[in-house]
């Protein structure tokens, strides 16, 4: 047993209800990594794999229980106080958020220095030099001891992190979605640096992550976790070639490709289910498309398909290897409208804020033909949704003109109110995150009968029926209220809200980028099918070609409030001409290992 | 930076000038307003006839319109005249100057007092959450909260001082040791409230930071409980000193009525007096140094924020 540097088996974790009534998330998870190896565990929400990774470390979230067999690096952890010895030294964790992850008061130098031995600590001149060590290893100036993590970007944050995480020099190191809150630029020099640290220090790794790609690209081993078990587990280049668990295949296949736009995506119908609802038989039952009694007889038992490799597929021996469905490809975009059936003309648009140094928008300028699909792509900052919301009177610009349905003007603030009762009709916005964005403790009836009546439209029950199954959610969506909705069907509620007043432009700011891939794969097909039938325009803010390529006719490339490419999608995504689109091309996730070297 | 400074200092003075101003003219008017005649007071043991009264009335103009009343006592104070006192004589800043600092202690004591209470009971709490103790403290915060002082301070006078003859009954003491010893019982009548009050922002301040990422990774590094809990109580800094702002400043009001229940000559039993005489120059004299003192606590803990969090920048707040 000593020779692996975590030994888990029978992993389960509960949280003790009052009366005995308790909620299991995460059960039999068996995991098993030897000195050097790395394990990617992946998952979309509720999976279990982020519970899976703190149980590793014992630092569960309060209210929660973990039970089962858990070594790390020779140490049996029955109970938390055991683990707490090794945190740092034999284990540590990379956590997911750089923004909310280091101490907002604490210098970064001092935050390095917290986990360095009291020695070193006390002694100021080689406390400075092991900071500037370790921020060297992490491609860091020295100068940066000196900051606070306010004034760091997203990735220096993150570098930070991973210098403090190993400041002791932990055998295994446990990275949480470590670069889902960064640009996509930034995620592939982070997933690079974090690849090249474990390679020289012979660190043994556990990447938790939603992206199989990403997975496929740092882990030798890869671990499939759904509804809080384990689905299928083994070698990358195995799973990769051929996935032995029809949920493997379904999330290779719900991925959108960037190279290739295609009719519609295979998405598996439904959202995961929480743990308990599918304890007694295999948990991907409802949604497989391969499902059988004995699916639902019994929880299936986990077979062995190959050297390491097994799956907890009950008929994978006489389905035999699954084939990746990628698709059917899409006609070629129609070609781009022309110009004098303009919807929305944007010119020479600019926006500076207050006391920033340069502006977020500056001279762009922006066309959408009426039922035009166009997509808008930048990193953060590139003022992408600056301009969204300069269109849909979020914000005031501060130079340029918006054309919008035949009336010219410069801001919002300039039109009377009942054209601007008028122009909100005409354009309505859905934002990135359902969980936000929609009243609490309003019912999803009540909130869609509000922005019909907001519209002077009937707002009766049959009317917001008709909403609700206009977006592929049921009349009895609304009697609920947001919390009792799955995120994907919180974001269809939100597209049913901006669809109340028959907009002729539908503005979605990162609409899907919250979602997990499946569901994101559902949304985009359900703005494909409203666009086509209500004959809609869509100008889709997103940072992910991926789903530009999938949702638009024309896309604009945005950087540093500046257009910086423009055209039709196919045009800009097979030949770029600006360097800056070729590097958003190449940091888009691949399989391939070569794609982080 | 150092303009920023200036431009906030200047901002707030400007702020507090008007607080005075429209306070000052509204307590003129209530005062006026109240029942009681100053007549009767200034008369003293003279006998009441209408030649006195009218001498007394022409001296004191007290046959002027409000208006002019409020704008005779306005220029005076001004020119830094806050007048004389109706009632005994001498001048108002006298008067409130040899009270002042009996006010001061016990305030300064009681607010020591709340926070070397409220704030370890309220880690405990948060350390202890959901547990026995955590509700313990809770239900006894909530108490301190709702008890008014001078109840408080009628019970600890009745128990402690009386019954059991710990501690003196009344009085401000020789000076000295003595004078803390006679404040211990007011200042802890009025520290009760605002222990609760610290307990209960202590508590769900540190409650959330536990449960944020940076402490979980902390932990997560090996960082000990202790660095650990610093790292939490750090973050706590802002609304701690929101709480022990409000705690200044409901002590030093509080102390009005606390003072008069322990028989303290201080400036809240001057205020009670003055206000029962219509004294009106030391009732204004004592309001207008109260609001003062009010006006510097809360920049002090603005300007403290400053000091706690790199991230709030006094001239960002203002915008």
């Amino acid at each position: 047993m000593s020779a692996l540097c975590v030994d888990v088996r029978g992993l389960r974790v509960r949280m003790p209800g009052a009366d005995g009534a308790d909620r299991v998330l995460v059960s039999g998870v068996d995991l098993a990594l030897a000195p050097g190896e790395s394990l990617a565990i992946v998952g979309e929400s509720g999976s279990g794999k982020s519970l899976t990774a703190r149980s590793l470390l014992a630092l569960l979230p309060a209210g929660l229980v973990a039970e089962g067999h858990v070594e790390v690096a020779g140490t049996l952890i029955s109970d938390p106080r055991l683990a707490r010895p090794l945190h740092g030294r034999r284990i540590a964790l990379l956590m997911q958020d750089p923004f909310t992850m280091l101490n907002p008061l604490r210098r970064v130098g001092a935050q390095l220095a917290d986990g360095m031995p009291r020695a070193v600590r006390r002694d100021r001149r080689r406390r400075r030099e092991e900071v500037a060590r370790r921020l060297e290893e992490v491609g860091l100036s020295p100068e940066v001891a000196d900051r606070y993590p306010i004034q760091l970007s997203g990735g220096m944050r993150q570098r930070v992190g991973i210098a403090a995480a190993l400041v002791s020099d932990p055998e295994v190191l446990v990275a949480d979605e470590p670069t889902t809150a960064l640009d996509v630029t930034t995620q592939r020099e982070i997933l690079r640096l974090v690849r090249r640290i474990q390679h020289d220090r012979g660190m043994s790794f556990v990447m938790i992550t939603h992206d199989l790609r990403v997975a496929f690209s740092m882990c030798e081993r890869v671990m499939v976790m759904y509804a809080g078990r384990m689905l299928e587990v083994g070698p990358t280049a195995q799973i990769q070639a051929e996935p032995r668990h029809p949920y493997t295949a379904a999330l290779l296949d719900a991925e959108p490709p960037v190279d290739e736009r295609l009719a519609s995506l295979p998405a598996p119908p439904g959202s995961v289910p929480a743990h308990d609802e599918v304890a007694d038989r295999c948990p991907f039952a409802d949604r497989c498309a391969h499902v059988t009694t004995v699916c639902t007889a019994g929880p299936p038992p986990l077979l062995e398909v190959g050297a390491g490799h097994v799956s907890a597929c009950a008929r994978i021996r006489e389905l035999g290897p699954l084939r990746r469905d990628r698709g059917e490809a899409a006609a070629p975009p129609a070609p781009v409208s022309a110009g004098d059936r303009a919807l929305l003309r944007v010119t020479g648009l600019g926006k500076s804020f207050h006391g920033a140094a340069a502006p977020a928008l500056d001279a762009v300028d922006l066309l959408v033909a009426r039922g035009e699909t166009v997509g808008l792509v930048g990193e953060s900052g590139s003022g992408k949704t600056t301009l969204a919301r300069c269109v849909v009177g979020l914000e005031t610009p501060t130079a340029g003109t918006i054309e919008l349905s035949g009336r010219t003007f410069s801001s919002w603030d300039d039109l009377d109110g009942g054209e601007a009762r008028r122009l909100r009709g005409v354009v309505q916005m859905v934002f990135q995150d359902p969980y936000s964005s929609l009243h609490p403790v309003r019912s999803v009836g009540a909130t869609l009968a509000d922005s019909l009546a907001a519209f002077g439209r009937p707002h009766g029950a049959s009317d917001v029926a008709a909403l609700l199954e206009l977006v592929g959610l049921t009349p009895a969506h609304a009697r609920r209220r947001p919390a009792a909705l799955s995120g994907g069907e919180r974001q269809r509620v939100a597209i049913a809200r901006a669809l109340a007043p028959e907009p002729e432009l539908l503005v979605c700011d990162e609409s899907v980028s919250a979602l997990d891939v499946s569901v994101q794969a559902q949304v985009l097909d359900l703005l494909a099918r409203l666009v086509r039938e209500l004959d809609m325009a869509l100008l889709f803010v997103t940072h992910d070609l991926a789903v530009v390529r999938q949702a638009t006719q024309r896309v604009y490339v945005l950087r540093g409030g500046r257009c910086v490419e423009a055209g039709s999608t196919s045009q800009v995504l097979d030949a770029p001409t600006h360097p800056y689109t070729q590097e958003l091309l190449d940091a888009v996730p691949r399989e391939d290992r070569n794609w982080l070297s | 930076m150092a303009t920023a400074w200036l431009r906030f200092l200047l901002g707030r003075l400007a702020g507090t000038a008007v607080v005075l101003l429209v306070l000052s003219f509204g307590i003129y008017c209530l005062v006026y307003l109240a029942p009681g005649s100053v007549e009767h007071t200034l008369l003293g043991n003279r006998p009441a006839t209408e030649e006195t009264r009218a001498a007394i009335r022409a001296q004191y103009h007290l046959d002027d319109p409000l208006l002019v009343q409020y704008w005779n006592w306005l220029a005076g104070a001004l020119h830094g005249d806050l007048g004389t006192s109706i009632r005994s004589g001498e001048p108002v800043d006298v008067a409130i100057s040899s009270r002042a600092t009996l006010t001061l202690q016990l305030s300064t004591l009681g607010t020591l007092f709340a926070l070397l209470l409220g704030i370890p009971a309220g880690i405990a709490a948060a350390l202890r959450r959901g547990r026995a103790a955590d509700q313990g403290i809770v239900v006894l915060s909530v108490a301190g909260l709702s008890a008014p002082p001078f109840a408080v301070g009628l019970l600890l006078l009745g128990l402690l001082a009386v019954k059991l003859g710990w501690f003196p009954v009344y009085g401000a003491g020789d000076g000295g040791l003595d004078r803390w010893w006679h404040l211990v019982l007011p200042a802890t009548a009025l520290a009760i409230g605002g222990a609760g009050l610290l307990v209960r922002f202590t508590r769900t301040s540190l409650v959330r930071e536990l449960d944020q990422d940076y402490v979980v990774f902390a932990r997560a590094r090996g960082l000990g409980g202790v660095r650990v809990l610093r790292y939490a109580l750090r973050n706590c800094a802002v609304p701690i000193l929101t709480a022990t702002g409000l705690v200044l400043t409901s002590i030093l009001v509080g102390s009005v009525l606390v003072e008069v229940v322990f028989a303290l000559p201080g400036l809240g039993s001057l205020l009670v007096d003055s206000v029962t005489f219509k004294d009106v120059p030391v009732v204004q004299g004592v309001a207008l140094l109260l609001t003062i003192l009010i006006a510097l606590v809360n920049l002090a803990v603005d300007a403290a924020y400053a000091a706690a969090d790199p991230r709030v920048s006094l001239v960002r707040r203002k915008r």
